[in-house]
């Protein structure tokens, strides 16, 4: 069972009814649940889409879209029924946070469907689940129907005459399906495969209706911008960033855990003094920032580094997912860079060749390199081959396998060096033998 | 319904096959839910579930095949009654991951997709299962054990030997 961390500095929101039974529906609504979703059914789709503009809440999932102005994108007239879509196929190495609210709170994901169901005018939601988390799927599919019991989901929600219903679905295990065509994809009964864009999901999506697909996390957060208000969310933030966030913290740290901090939060105090610091006294050697897919930041880097997706741009990396890996000085970035787009190669779909060709390439070159076979000449490549990836697929995933990788040998270009011909790694315990 | 493909399934998935297919606005929705539940009663993708998920569905064979192949979760060879993953991404690796896996292997005598000859166990190394911050973490089949050390892999693997001898059903 996961186990829930808390520190000082948190600030919860999201997180505030984790551990307290909430998944009951019971508990929930004694808790302060479903109130959001009754005061949004009085004030209306504009006000809701103004609150949520007003509350600077950008997507959790990664790319930190802002919430109400993808919700307003939305047309109004659409001959195509409209859906809300929830993405819990959360996938991105480091990423675990979306596990603990289906896990504590189920209806809050719920509750958020209903007002994101009101303020586009949908009437039909589903929450896209990842196939391995078969026991949190039970969990939900539970409180659905408790949902409906109540009256609050059905053709008739809270005694209205406005209708939402709910449909949950399993993945099967697929890191690709996290991105947002993909999904939909998958959702309709086919391969994940990414579709091209624009039209966007908003205008064409599921089944080709206008869709609004949210990521778990911030749907979970939106009826406590309701609840709490909009400005007061936002303030906890920083400009533009409202609100906090749920961080991953893994790795190398002394306290591994989910923490909710505000927006903004400086990275080396979340290191050192909410996770405790690099585990066993070690030295740091580096930070993934936000899922396996953001490039890699030294510690130099970190000293004033506040967690928005801003600040984090600007330093050159990403927010991402929030899953903050922690690196010690025992380890070999090489290795770990070739596990690293292990993962990617593993999970391309194939559809575009830069991606598919990109990502076998770069493991291929990795795993040579890593087992002391390699040649200065592969550093340059496996930079070219990383270029070459970016910016040049259909969905993310083939960015997403490039960035870090770049950021590897940019930053331990030295390391890299350490492992040239034939040299054995300084660190490593496990050398793949070079198939190539 | 043909009779050879009749006998697949167990009554009670046949019922939750037909809920499902009515579930969603367009049937196919229910296509990989299908193959996945599908998969959890008879062991793997065998050519007559197959056969029967392309008939309630009514596409193609090749169709239910072409989408199986794409999810890594679904597979088209048997696995053991226990069948244990090893999540070996970047968290759990950082925290160990390997050892555990080598350990899982000592103690099976089996490596990656190998599975016990007694069929009660098969091995897996898998990628991220979305427990990072409780690593290293395995699942067998759909449950999680997180914060292990390779210590601990002789009791995981006691635990469902206990399970089976007991008669118990798949976790």
């Amino acid at each position: 069972m996961p186990r829930l961390v808390s520190h000082p500095d948190e600030v919860k929101i999201v997180s505030r009814r984790f551990g307290q039974g909430a998944a009951e529906i019971d508990k929930y609504i004694e808790l302060g649940g479903y109130e959001a979703a009754k005061k949004c059914l009085a004030q209306g789709p504009d006000w809701i889409i103004n609150e949520m503009k007003a509350s600077n809440l950008r997507g959790r999932g990664g790319a930190g879209f802002p919430t109400g102005m993808k919700w307003s994108f939305v047309p109004k007239q659409s001959a195509k029924p409209k859906y809300v879509l929830v993405n819990g196929d959360e996938s991105e190495p480091g990423t675990c946070k979306d596990h603990l609210i289906f896990l504590h709170d189920p209806h809050a994901v719920i509750e958020g469907m209903i007002i994101a169901g009101l303020a586009i005018g949908s009437r039909v939601g589903f929450i896209y689940l990842r196939g391995e988390y078969r026991y949190l799927l039970e969990i939900v599919e539970k409180a659905v129907a408790d949902a409906y019991a109540k009256g609050f989901l059905g053709t008739n929600i809270f005694g209205s005459d406005t209708e939402f219903q709910i449909i949950t679905q399993t993945g099967a295990g697929a890191y690709e399906v996290g991105e947002e065509s993909a999904l939909m994809e998958s959702l309709e009964g086919k391969r994940g495969v990414p579709r091209i864009k624009p039209p966007f999901p908003a205008v064409v999506g599921l089944y080709g209706g206008p869709t609004v697909i949210n990521n778990a996390e911030t749907i979970a957060t939106v009826p406590h911008v309701i609840a709490m208000g909009s400005e007061a969310y936002a303030a906890v933030g920083t400009p533009r960033n409202g609100g906090t966030r749920l961080f991953c913290l893994s790795g190398h740290i002394e306290r591994p855990g989910v923490y909710e901090l505000p927006m903004g939060y400086n990275l080396k105090k979340m290191i050192y003094e909410v996770g405790g610091g690099v585990r066993g006294g070690r030295k740091l050697k580096a930070v993934v920032p936000g899922g396996s897919s953001t490039p890699v930041l030294l510690p130099e880097e970190i000293e004033n580094l506040g967690m928005d997706f801003d600040q984090v741009g600007k330093a050159g990396s990403m927010l991402g997912s929030g899953g903050v890996v922690v690196i010690d000085d025992q380890t070999c970035i090489v290795e770990f860079a070739l596990r690293t787009i292990s993962f990617y190669q593993h999970e391309s779909c194939g559809w575009c060749i830069p991606c598919r060709e990109g990502t076998d390439w770069l493991k291929k070159s990795l795993t040579r390199f890593h087992a002391g076979f390699g040649t200065a000449k592969d550093i340059d490549n496996i930079q070219y081959l990383a270029d070459n990836m970016m910016g040049r697929t259909f969905c993310p995933l083939g960015d997403a396998a490039a960035m870090p990788t770049l950021g590897f040998v940019k930053k331990f270009r030295k390391e890299f060096e350490a492992h040239l011909d034939g040299k054995p790694c300084p660190f490593a315990k496990h050398v793949e033998l070079a198939v190539v | 319904m043909s009779p050879e493909t009749m006998s697949v399934f167990s009554p009670q998935l046949s019922e939750r096959f037909d809920a499902l297919v009515k579930k969603y606005p367009v049937k196919r929705s229910a296509l990989v839910p299908m193959l996945l539940y599908a998969q959890d009663e008879v062991g793997y993708l065998s050519d007559a579930v197959i056969a029967e998920v392309a008939e309630r569905l009514c596409v193609t064979e090749l169709d239910v095949r072409n989408v199986a192949s794409y999810y890594s979760m679904l597979r088209f060879k048997p696995v053991g009654k226990y069948n244990v993953q090893v999540c070996t991404n970047i968290s759990c690796m950082l925290r160990g991951a390997y050892d555990l896996f080598e350990k899982f292997q000592d103690e099976l005598g089996v490596g990656h997709k190998g599975i016990t000859k007694d069929g009660l166990f098969s091995l897996e190394e898998v990628e991220c299962i979305g427990a990072c911050c409780w690593a290293p973490a395995i699942q067998v089949n759909y449950a999680f054990h997180d914060d292990l050390s390779p210590e601990q892999v002789p009791g995981i693997l006691d635990q469902y030997r206990n399970k089976a001898s007991a008669g118990g059903k798949s976790a």
